[in-house]
């Protein structure tokens, strides 16, 4: 476990609300490696975005381990290791398709001459080229989401955290952006946390797949892929494809015997 | 739970209120002093009396026409002309402070009737609509204020005095806001609320009893929040031309005339005093019937 | 037509056999008016006959009237003169009536009508008080006519720019610029602390309803009588409602938004100018539009507590107490005219700005 970019030992949080303590995560341990694509899996409410959050130390832990490249969360963010993709795109409406996309670049200080090269080549990867001057409001829900997945992108973060990004597109674009995606991760070597409610959607993306459940939310299963790193659509049709579903599929269950 | 919300309540909002209060007491008490100062000075100089800055102090807080009285010159003002005055003399605030609630509140009721029947045609009749509600909404962006020494004289010419005329210009004054968060809300109903109506095949007068009028209240409370506040400075303003005899705005026009700070401080603050009241029993009576309606905040 | 403009037209053909029946004997000294009269009763055969029974015709019908009447009420009013005026104004309504009724336009004429209704209402307003006012011999003190204002405001030009600019450049602009500046920068810095924002966002929500124009007279015992005390009676009522909406304002981003910038570890001030004020801008402008209103109510109201012999109240005071009501009137018509005015320029300014904004968005492809 030594090259472990993210780890998280015995990790808890809980919500303290008016009436009721709510146990999002409970004694939660992980290790991913660096260039690991991991997804998270569970029922809503399991506490898989409460975890992201907290590995972007957006959100504190109550007590455990957490620690990124080493560093404790809040100084990974400092050094801007995230990009994070929210499960509503969260763009500006005051700002062009572009400039939404330029944000982060003018936060972090990019010079002035390189935006226009990294923006374009971000928009081409989720196919919004040509929608540069478009409003956000002029977008379809999904065009949003792939404006949101390239601004993301467009900074060079090492970990891509994504929460449900393709959860409102429809079925033939998400093909084609889980294939992009694969793609991106292939060569960029980023390390991915996905969260997703989809098994294939799991399975096809991911080397490592991690089973969650509700009240308190908690790991129950962690599924190492077997299939081979190159991965057509058509794969999904593929004996092993469907016994490492199945695996996933029998770990959501159990997770909802516990109720 | 409650002791809670109790302690939250004195946390987040009476505890930061009370601090800024302090301080804006605590400036204003210098202010006094310090703007003060000049004039007590020169009476030193003149008299030739030896003064220490104590002296300075306390006298500046006791000036007959301070440049600005301190807080507590004000309140005990307050107290002789609100509790040591019979209510009928001229000299009493109370007095004062009625004859302006009573013309406000009668502008304020005409006002939100015009108001009401006016956003009912509008609403209810399209040739109206286009032809009138351009112009409501200009005229809001008119400071129809200055009209209100004229409307006096028009209504004086008539023969029309007293609380009339005034009342008259707090009516005009309320009536736009009323009009247009009326109109607002009875438009407010979504399409497929009016669609599910439209199901039911109830007519025009059902959606407006059961629908639209139901739907309007919230928006009415809070135009009604604005109506009241401009209602009580056109009220005022209203007192201004008329050879000032009663009212705050005639305490605020003779204590101008004659260098009374004091008195004019004590009409102000009782103008503040009418306001804030007005609105919490608006806000008060707002609150239960959107309760009793089930509206959520 | 449906049944209210077939009562409409009745009646209006009611009012022309009125006006006809009283001016009959005279037809000849006045044809135009009896034509008219005539034209006006034969129209409620359109309840029965649909014939010429589209708006356009009564729109164009009401202007011919119109125009004739104004002709006509200069030198006394003729027999049947005012059945006639009810006539004319209720073909008028029935041609709006009618022409929003109409479900087949053109977007374009749809746009035009929309502009084209309010000014046509705008005009009749006029009218009606133009020929009300001069009919009935309304005496100046009560009501001047629209035309005498119109000579009083060109014949006092001069009068009426100096009061323009010592009461709106001088007094209400001055004092918008220090109060909305001032309080914008108050509710910058007072932005980082939770604590001073909760005390002083329900005292700025008081202070914004109580009738602050009341401190005109200390204002001019501070100040004097000239534009300054006017000036800060201005930045005190507009103060406030700056400073509330702007602290509202920069308070109502979303838990997304607030996120994302923190997952760019973005700076204070980068988050500021990226994201909340940006997102506070339609809060701001609301404030200075309900403010360009305040300040002119300020520096007017101001000027009746005692000011030089020169400003907007000044003039209206004093013309009031020489019943001098069409000076009143031509004051009256420049404080709207400015009103509306800086409504309209901080409008379009808000309208270039927050173009994004769900009530500005005009383009949705969807
Ligand atoms: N800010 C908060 N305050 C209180 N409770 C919270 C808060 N955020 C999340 N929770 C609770 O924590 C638990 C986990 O929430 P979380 O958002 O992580 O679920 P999730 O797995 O992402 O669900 P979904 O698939 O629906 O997005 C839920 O029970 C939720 O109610
Ligand atoms: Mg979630």
């Amino acid at each position: 476990m030594k090259n472990a970019i993210i780890s998280a030992e015995k990790l808890n949080l809980i919500f303290e609300t008016a009436d009721d303590d709510v146990v999002a995560l409970k004694d939660v341990s992980l290790n991913i490696d660096k260039g690991e694509f991991v997804s998270f899996i569970g029922p809503s409410g399991c506490g898989k975005t409460t975890f992201l959050r907290a590995i972007a130390s957006l959100e504190k832990p109550s007590s455990g381990n957490l620690s990124v490249n080493g560093l404790s969360p809040e100084e990974a963010r400092k050094k801007r290791a995230y990009g994070y993709v929210f499960q509503a795109a969260g763009l500006y409406p005051w700002r062009n398709i572009y400039r939404n996309v330029s944000l982060p670049l003018e936060i972090m200080g990019y010079k002035k001459n390189e935006i226009p090269g990294i923006v374009e080549k971000v928009l081409k990867l989720v196919d919004l080229t040509g929608f540069e001057k478009k409003f956000p409001w002029q977008l379809s829900g999904g065009m949003q989401q792939r404006a949101s997945i390239a601004r993301a992108l467009s900074f060079d973060a090492d970990i891509l955290l994504m929460d449900e990004p393709f959860g409102a597109l429809d079925e033939i674009v998400r093909d084609h952006l889980n294939e992009q995606l694969l793609k991106l991760w292939k060569t960029t070597n980023k390390t991915i946390c996905f969260v997703t409610h989809s098994i294939p959607e799991a399975v096809y993306l991911s080397t490592k797949i991690v089973v969650m459940s509700p009240r308190p939310g908690r790991i129950i299963d962690v599924i190492e892929n077997t299939l081979p790193t190159d991965r057509p659509l058509e794969i999904r049709d593929s004996k092993e494809f469907i016994s490492v579903s199945q695996r996933v599929r029998e770990g959501l269950r159990s997770g909802h015997s516990y109720e | 739970m409650s002791e809670n919300t109790f302690i939250n309540y004195f946390k987040n909002s009476f505890l930061p209120i009370l601090s800024i209060v302090i301080t804006i007491f605590a400036i204003w008490y210098i202010f006094t002093v310090y703007l003060n100062s000049s004039k007590q000075i020169d009476a030193y100089e003149r008299k030739k009396i030896d003064w220490e800055f104590s002296d300075l102090v306390r006298d500046t807080m006791s000036q007959k026409k301070p440049l600005l009285p301190a807080p507590h010159q004000i309140v005990s003002e307050m107290w002789k002309t609100i509790f040591m005055i019979k209510v009928t003399s001229k000299k009493s605030l109370i007095f004062h402070s009625y004859v302006t609630l009573s013309s406000t509140l009668l502008g304020f009721a005409i006002g939100t009737i015009l108001g009401i029947i006016l956003a009912v045609s509008i609403v209810e009749n399209k040739a109206m609509d286009a032809s009138l509600m351009p112009w409501i909404i200009a005229s809001q962006t008119i400071p129809i204020l200055a009209i209100a020494p004229m409307i006096i004289i028009i209504l004086n010419a008539f023969g029309l005095s007293g609380l009339l005329p005034k009342a008259l210009i707090s009516t005009y004054l309320s009536f736009f806001p009323i009009a247009v968060g009326m109109v607002k809300g009875l438009r407010s109903p979504e399409i497929s609320y009016l669609d599910l109506m439209h199901t039911y095949n109830s007519s025009r007068l059902n959606v407006f009893w059961k629908l639209r009028l139901p739907s309007s209240v919230p928006y009415l409370f809070a135009s009604m929040k604005v109506a009241i506040a401009i209602s009580l400075v056109g009220a005022i303003v209203g007192e201004l031309p008329t050879g000032a005899v009663a009212g705050l705005g005639a305490r605020l026009l003779t204590g101008s005339y004659f260098g009374l700070t004091i008195q004019i401080w004590s009409a102000l603050v009782m103008a503040a005093i009418l306001a804030g009241t007005l609105i919490f029993i608006l806000n008060f009576i707002s609150r239960i019937t959107l309760k009793r309606m089930g509206v959520q905040e | 037509m449906n049944k209210f403009q077939k009562v409409q037209q009745v009646i209006a053909s009611m009012m022309a056999l009125l006006a006809l029946q009283s001016s009959f004997f005279y037809a000849f000294n006045n044809p135009a008016l009896f034509i008219i009269s005539l034209i006006a009763l034969l129209g409620v055969i359109r309840i029965f006959y649909d014939y010429l029974n589209n708006g356009l015709f009564d729109f164009l019908f009401s202007i011919i009237g119109m125009t004739i009447l104004m002709i006509n009420v200069y030198e006394s009013p003729p027999n049947g003169y005012w059945p006639l005026l009810i006539s004319v104004w209720l073909y008028g309504w029935l041609a709006v009536e009618k022409i929003t009724h109409e479900k087949k336009i053109a977007p374009f004429y749809r746009k035009l009508f929309f502009i084209a209704v309010p000014i046509f209402f705008g005009a009749w307003i006029l009218f009606a008080w133009e020929v009300i006012t001069i009919g009935l011999n309304i005496p100046m003190v009560i009501l001047p006519s629209p035309s005498l204002i119109s000579i009083q405001f060109v014949d006092s030009l001069d009068t009426l720019w100096d009061d323009f600019v010592q009461t709106f450049v001088r007094a209400a602009l001055t004092g918008y610029l220090i109060g909305c500046g001032s309080a914008f920068i108050v509710a910058i810095l007072i932005d980082k602390s939770l604590f001073l924002r909760r005390g002083l966002l329900p005292i700025g929500n008081f202070i914004s309803a109580i009738p602050i124009v009341g401190i005109a007279p200390i204002m001019i015992m501070w100040f004097g009588f000239d534009w300054h005390s006017k000036a800060a009676v201005v930045v005190i009522m507009t103060f406030f409602p700056m400073l509330v909406n702007t602290v509202t304002g920069l308070s109502v981003n979303n838990q997304i938004d607030r996120d994302l910038l923190k997952t760019y570890a973005s700076s204070y001030t980068q988050s500021l100018i990226l994201m909340r004020l940006p997102a506070a801008a339609p809060f701001i402008f609301n404030a200075l539009k309900i403010n360009s209103t305040l300040a002119l109510i300020g520096a007017i109201i101001a000027e009746f507590f005692g000011s030089p012999t020169v400003g907007l109240g000044f003039r209206i005071s004093v013309e009031v107490g020489r019943l001098n009501l069409d000076m009143v009137w031509a004051e009256i018509a420049v404080a709207a005219l400015v009103g509306s005015a800086s409504y309209g320029v901080i409008s379009f300014v808000e309208k270039k700005i927050t173009f994004w904004h769900p009530s500005n968005r005009k383009t949705l492809e969807n």
